[in-house]
């Protein structure tokens, strides 16, 4: 008997912590978490709700569907166009690149200084974006960028004359490549450092050719991180404003830019619109992580 | 075996030129201000500028004011989840999430049009509130970061052992969270404070739309009107964000490795 209570006590000790059961008891409970939820309805999820509303009324206050229908105007859709090109080709980019680089380091058999050193740095880089970013590749690629320069002197190749321009898609797309390769790095050395040793060695005991070995146990193992952090890089371009107003100023029309024209001076003449380009562009943030989120189940699933 | 080795040579170099050309170029346009000989001209004349050590203050106290901000809110919210509302972790995590979801510059849309001089809370009516809204925004931005810190912290240590300790004590909340928790999750604190510090300091989308005199709008203003002194700039500001993740580098090394009994 005292055996079976025992233990029964224990089982309850387990399941229902004093915790729950206090929480019941006590509202107080909540006044540890109320700070960071006033905080965050405040200033997080209030002022986007303002701007989602916004989106669907007119100056009178009531409901419409003109503001969104406005956003097909050629100027805008151009300039969501452009940004969501930016952002995947970034992503992409970034991401591959990001991935080449995660896995000659973790797996490639270099020194474990060049290791450390690539982490330390893309920790570095992840963070270096903003103004000085665009300051940088100015320097590099800009008219009179060393790059651009020596390109020119010593093997005689005028990029400029050749259709590269530092203000255009590809001029924006490989300089935010500098913060999106090390973000990915960042993200995904955990990812391949948690493959196994045994895995491959269980794998080419089984019989399994290293092609085989990749696309049946590494491939899907990394693939929700590497997903992920794909969608992630292209939520983080398609926001990012600082290096292309820096870069560009507003010759390069992406939505982030228009954007900030429509809140500085409303250039749009319509305050309503500014709200719908803000609502169009957390719908597309945000779409990318429902993909994300999805993708991911998914993946675990079979995981599991 | 030999050829993967070697195709990891070349994916490392080509990541190396490729992040370093830009670095040293910067440093080598940086140098040319002085005509037919390299010099430090453009630092001189950048660090020399009221304005550079104006806006940089401000954006060091910006960044001070929002590390206590981001403090404050999370580490009660991060320790009170662990400790007595698990069941809260998904949401919080979830709102934690939400900025790197939400672009920066729409968050500061919302902030103007709601906290506008005409609203109940009319935060950018004064300057102060101005100034307090941007502290505000920053928190916002570093929310992730310093969430992701805190909870990582929390993580090494035994929550519920040290408060039932402390509280058997007879020590009330307050001394339990500046004099216990926090002191024993203080390097995963500074360390997302170095993380929030590199973050705000260059910071020119919330800072120009609020009309603050901060780093980021005086670094973009720089660069629309000299030729130089922005190659200097964006080294000084390479060098600052390098110091903050050596600082987070060197930290980690006294952070404990793992948790007694994990939560």
């Amino acid at each position: 008997m005292t055996d079976i209570s025992l233990s029964d006590h224990a089982v309850a000790g387990k399941t229902a912590p004093p915790a729950d059961a206090r929480s019941m008891r006590l509202p107080t409970q909540w006044l540890g978490v109320a700070p960071f939820f006033i905080f965050a309805i405040m200033f997080l999820i209030l002022p986007t709700l303002y701007l989602m509303l916004g989106a669907f009324r007119n100056d009178a206050g009531e409901f419409t569907f003109e503001n969104i229908a406005a956003l097909a105007q050629p100027s805008i859709v151009a300039a969501y166009w452009i940004s969501i090109k930016v952002s995947l080709a970034s992503s992409l980019i970034g991401a591959f690149a990001g991935l080449a680089i995660a896995i000659a380091i973790v797996r490639g058999g270099l020194p474990e200084w060049i290791r450390s050193a690539t982490l330390t740095f893309s920790g570095v880089a992840s963070n270096f974006a903003g103004v000085p970013l665009a300051f940088a590749f100015l320097a590099t690629l800009g008219r009179l960028g060393l790059a651009t320069v020596l390109l020119n002197v010593l093997v005689g190749f005028n990029i400029y004359a050749h259709g590269f321009n530092i203000l255009s898609f590809w001029g924006l797309t490989l300089t935010y490549v500098y913060f999106q390769i090390p973000l990915m790095v960042v993200i995904i050395v955990p990812a391949i450092d948690g493959l196994k040793k045994e895995w491959g060695e269980a794998a080419a005991t089984l019989g399994a050719t290293q092609a085989q070995f990749w696309r049946m146990v590494v491939i899907p193992v990394i693939w929700p991180s590497f997903l992920g952090t794909v969608i992630l890089l292209f939520a983080n371009a398609f926001g990012a404003i600082a290096t292309a107003y820096a870069l560009t100023g507003s010759s390069l029309n992406i939505v982030p830019i228009l954007l900030y024209a429509q809140i500085r001076g409303d250039v749009l003449h319509n305050a309503h619109l500014g709200y719908a380009i803000a609502f169009g562009m957390i719908v597309i943030t945000g779409l990318a992580n429902v993909f994300y989120i999805w993708f991911r189940t998914r993946s675990e699933r079979w995981l599991k | 075996m030999k050829s993967g080795r070697f195709w990891a040579w070349i994916v490392f170099a080509l990541g190396a030129a490729y992040f370093f050309i830009p670095l040293i170029a910067t440093v080598e346009f940086s140098m040319r201000m002085r005509r037919g000989a390299y010099s430090f001209d453009a630092y001189q004349v950048v660090l020399g500028d009221p304005r550079f050590q104006a806006t940089f203050i401000y954006s060091v106290v910006a960044a001070i004011f929002t590390i206590v901000l981001g403090v404050l809110v999370v580490v009660p919210a991060a320790y009170w989840i662990r400790l007595r509302l698990p069941q809260l972790r998904p949401v919080v995590e979830f709102i934690t999430l939400l900025p790197l979801v939400i672009p920066a510059i729409v968050i500061v849309f919302g902030y103007i049009r709601m906290y506008g001089s005409n609203s109940p809370l009319p935060f950018l009516a004064s300057e102060t509130g101005a100034n307090a809204l941007l502290v505000i925004g920053y928190a916002t931005l570093a929310l992730p970061y310093m969430y992701r810190a805190v909870d990582t912290g929390l993580r090494t240590i035994d929550v519920r052992t040290l408060t039932e300790a402390a509280q058997i004590l007879g020590a009330g909340w307050g001394t339990i969270i500046t004099r216990v928790i926090l002191p024993n999750v203080l390097i995963a604190v500074l360390s997302g404070a170095f993380l929030t510090f590199a973050i705000v300091i260059g910071e020119f989308t919330m800072a120009s739309l609020l009309n603050r005199p901060a780093f980021g709008p005086y670094l973009q203003n720089v660069g629309a009107n000299r030729a130089y002194e922005p190659a200097a700039l964006a080294i000084i500001a390479f060098a600052i964000t390098w110091g903050c993740m050596s600082l987070i580098q060197i930290l980690s090394r006294f952070a404990p490795r793992s948790a007694n009994r994990p939560n």
